[in-house]
């Protein structure tokens, strides 16, 4: 099965900014994929790009096996977005809005329409200029999962969403079985939603894969009370940060590393030990630095 | 006074942003006014050719009886129209500094801070008072150079800026009423159209001895205007025009205390739960109809106005030769009543741009507030979405001229007895703007589809065509100049020859442009 996002060598320039600057990203079919990056780091350009409103200056992009940009309005059929700014016409009821915008997309399920408005707990009579932002954000929320797609591309999609309703997302994304593209920086959320995620920085993806197989690329510390010196440990490769504190030893280790020095400590004969995975704030607060790039 | 504590930065935020667009609209009223003192006064040296001049039943409506046959009188009344535009560009200026800031929520970031719950009025009305007295100081000065009587200088300056100060606190009380911006625009505009039509009414029956002479004494338009600079100079009037001021600034300070921060008087009713709408051009009818409404109501009572006005107008030169024999140089070779109509019929289709301008902006307005975006992330395609627009600036503009022809033909009908002659005729000089009106939607199209950043400047197409229009009808203008208006190329009806050429050549044009735009829309990155 062909993946249902395929992008490579994106560039896009607006005048001497770059946007994207050779960005790749592959989004498996019935997948939930996370999209990750700083502010400005192109996540928005690249979901402009893959609705077809947005140009690329260089490189290819595919969206359900489609050109984005010369198959727009067939591939819209297939896919619902909700923008992370949502904005609607004022003197337009939440209800008109979501019939609205799912007619304009090939038709809505009425059914699924009520169930998701009484799941949010969306008055849909109000007029938009009354909703809050995270209103706004439910009635594209509701006009994207009553649709009939097999495409979501989702930008932000809970940045004004309270806790409560931020839970009933993610229960509707679990519930999808669709392919989804999760553009978020809620951790909590990107971590009980996405099968995989791409991490990019300045307009390249700096990382792709599952969340485990990124957590290899950081460091795990570890906290040990030893019986002897500890001669040795620190030429090991891979130990970072390495303190001693009366018998007590506190330092990071690169994950990949992890054996051997574990080995070295036995062989120095350990009393007690701790040792903390690296927490998702730890992974992303590293890639999202400038210098993290490999 | 806790209410309006932080006015002074909020002013200093004010003048930040309209540091360009402020001085800009001052300077520019002062230049345009100051140079027709020198401009008139070589065309018109004696009183005798101001008088006849100023006779014309059609200028009569357009900027009111002239005061005297002074050189200052005379050029004050040729400018008649600037007073009504300070009031246009000073009630838009408040309304966007109030309620604009509320509807976008900008204001609610800022009523966080230590701002005052008036502050924001407050420094609105305080810069666009100051701004217009400022105006009103330098226009005095700038007449005064030009040799001009102090006094009657002082007094002109008086009549722009409170025009100014009136419908800045009119834009005020509007800016309280409704939530939403638009809205509050179009309660304000329509209480300046409708002193100026007050004004043109009562002034042109008063002219023709007709019994609606009392019609403006309703209109502040009027007020101002009866100062009489460079005449009795009355002062009492500028001291009425500052009393209404007060009591409406009155009025908008005492509503805004009544209701909450971004509401407006009267709570949004609730919509229904489920829509009807489901295409591209539903919503565009959505979306469009107040202002089709709006335009066509305004359009009719245009059309009343001027039909009704007409036989007076016809009445009156009959009696005089020289009119007669002026009118006819003007370009009225089938009569009198004719030309003017014809005249008419010219204004009507450059206001009809604007409204062609203002509908194909939407499409701006929607790609920049971020509504274009879900439209067309779902199976609309961008030619059908601008599709749904364009029916409603192409057709709209046709309505509007329609509804105006057909008024003016049963007014003017009415009026001489004979409504099936002269309805077709109106219907079908009003209709024949068409051409002009679409290439100027056209080029808000192309500009729209290649330069979307710079769409605010397709409203120089109407205002050129406008400027064009006033003063080659007064002073003789070369013809390159004239030809770039594509209403010189119309044909004078009623009553003028009509001639295929132009016109499909207007049509080819407004197609070939309105097409490379699209194109260039379809082209380009959305939103830009």
């Amino acid at each position: 099965m062909p993946a249902a996002i395929s992008t490579e060598g994106l560039v896009k320039s607006f005048g001497r900014t770059f946007a994207l600057d050779g960005l790749d990203l592959t989004v498996r079919t019935g997948e939930v994929h996370g999209f990750l990056g700083p502010n400005g780091a192109g996540k928005t350009t690249t979901i402009r790009i893959l609705l077809g409103m947005t140009r690329a200056d260089e490189g290819t992009a595919r969206v359900l096996d489609g050109d984005p940009w010369s198959d727009a309005t067939d591939l819209h059929r297939r896919l619902a977005y909700v923008p992370g700014d949502v904005t609607l016409w004022p003197n337009l009821s939440g209800g008109e809005a979501i019939d609205l915008l799912g007619r304009m997309r090939g038709g809505i399920d009425k059914k699924r329409k009520a169930e998701l408005l009484e799941r949010f707990d969306l008055d849909p009579r109000k007029k938009a200029r009354a909703y809050s932002k995270g209103n706004r954000q439910k009635v594209a929320l509701v006009a994207a999962f009553a649709s009939d797609v097999e495409l979501l591309l989702l930008d932000e999609p809970t940045s004004g969403l309270d806790p409560l309703m931020e839970e009933v997302f993610r229960e509707v994304v679990q519930e999808t079985g669709r392919t989804v593209l999760l553009s978020s920086h809620i951790l909590s959320e990107v971590e009980a939603l996405c099968d995989r995620v791409t991490i990019i920085r300045a307009g390249r993806a700096v990382e792709s894969g599952t969340l485990s197989e990124l957590r290899h690329l950081t460091r795990t510390s570890i906290q040990a009370e030893l019986v002897g010196p500890m001669n040795g440990l620190a030429q090991l490769t891979g130990v970072h940060d390495l303190r001693e504190d009366d018998g007590k030893v506190q330092f990071d280790v690169d994950t990949d590393e992890i054996n051997p020095v574990l080995r070295r400590l036995t062989e120095i004969g350990v009393r007690s030990l701790v040792s903390q995975p690296p927490s998702l704030e730890e992974l992303f607060l590293r890639l999202y630095e400038p210098e993290a790039v490999k | 006074m806790k209410s309006l504590a932080g006015t002074g930065g909020l002013i200093r935020l004010i003048l930040r942003r309209d540091r360009i667009v402020l001085p800009l609209w001052i300077v520019l009223l002062v230049a345009i006014s100051v140079s027709y003192v020198k401009e008139y006064g070589d065309l018109f040296p004696t009183p005798d050719s101001r008088i006849k001049y100023a006779s014309n039943a059609g200028f009569i409506t357009l900027y009111g009886e002239l005061s005297g046959s002074s050189l200052g009188e005379f050029v004050t009344w040729r400018l008649g129209f600037v007073p009504v535009m300070v009031g246009l560009i000073s009630l838009l200026t408040v309304i966007r500094h109030t309620r604009v800031e509320e509807e976008t929520g900008r204001r609610e970031l800022l009523g966080a801070t230590v701002i005052g719950r008036h502050a924001q009025l407050a420094a609105a009305l305080t810069t666009v008072f100051g701004a217009n007295l400022i105006l009103g100081l330098v226009l005095a000065l700038g007449m005064h150079s030009q040799n001009l009587p102090v006094a009657g200088s002082v007094a002109i300056g008086i009549v722009y800026a409170s025009t100014g100060w009136f419908f800045a606190a009119v834009g005020a009380v509007a800016a309280q009423l409704t939530a939403s911006a638009g809205t509050a625009r179009g309660i304000a505009i329509g209480v300046l159209g409708g002193a100026y039509v007050l004004r043109a009414a009562g002034d042109t029956s008063a002219h023709t001895d007709g019994p609606l002479a009392w019609l403006s004494y309703l209109s502040p338009i009027a007020w101002a205007q009866r100062i009489h600079p460079y005449a009795e100079n009355r002062w009492w009037l500028g001291v009425l025009m500052l009393a209404a001021t007060i009591a409406l600034t009155t009025t908008a300070v005492v509503l805004a205390t009544r209701r909450d921060i971004g509401a407006g008087l009267l709570p949004d009713k609730l919509g229904p739960a489920d829509g009807t709408l489901g295409s591209p051009l539903a919503l565009a009818w959505r979306l469009h109809r107040g202002l089709l409404a709006a335009w066509t109501v305004g359009f009719a009572l245009l059309g009343l106005l001027f039909g009704g006005v007409a036989k007076g107008v016809g009445d009156m030169m009959k009696d005089d030769p020289t009119i007669q024999e002026m009118f006819q140089r003007m370009g009225g070779s089938a009569g009198l009543i004719d030309s003017f109509l014809a005249g008419v019929m010219t204004l009507v289709g450059l206001i009809a741009s604007a409204y062609a301008v203002q509908a194909t902006l939407r499409m701006r307005v929607e790609e920049s507030s971020g509504r274009a975006e879900p439209v067309l992330a779902t199976a609309t395609s961008r030619w059908q979405w601008a599709a749904s627009h364009l029916v409603f600036s192409l057709l709209g503009p046709a309505v509007a001229l329609l509804a105006a022809g057909v008024a003016e033909g049963l007014a003017y009908g009415a009026a001489i007895g004979d409504v099936g002659g002269q309805l077709p005729r109106l219907i079908g000089a009003a209709l024949a703007q068409l051409p002009a009106v679409w290439v100027l939607a056209a080029v808000a199209i192309a500009i729209f589809g290649f330069f979307p950043q710079a769409s605010m400047i397709s409203w120089a197409g109407p205002t050129v065509c406008i400027l064009i229009g006033l003063v080659s009808a007064g002073v003789a203008t070369a013809g390159w100049i004239r030809n770039i208006s594509p209403f010189t190329h119309l044909p004078s009806l009623p009553g003028g020859s009509v001639s295929a050429g132009p016109l499909i050549t207007l049509l080819a044009i407004a197609i070939i442009v309105g097409f490379a735009g699209l194109v260039g829309l379809r082209r380009r990155d959305l939103p830009a």
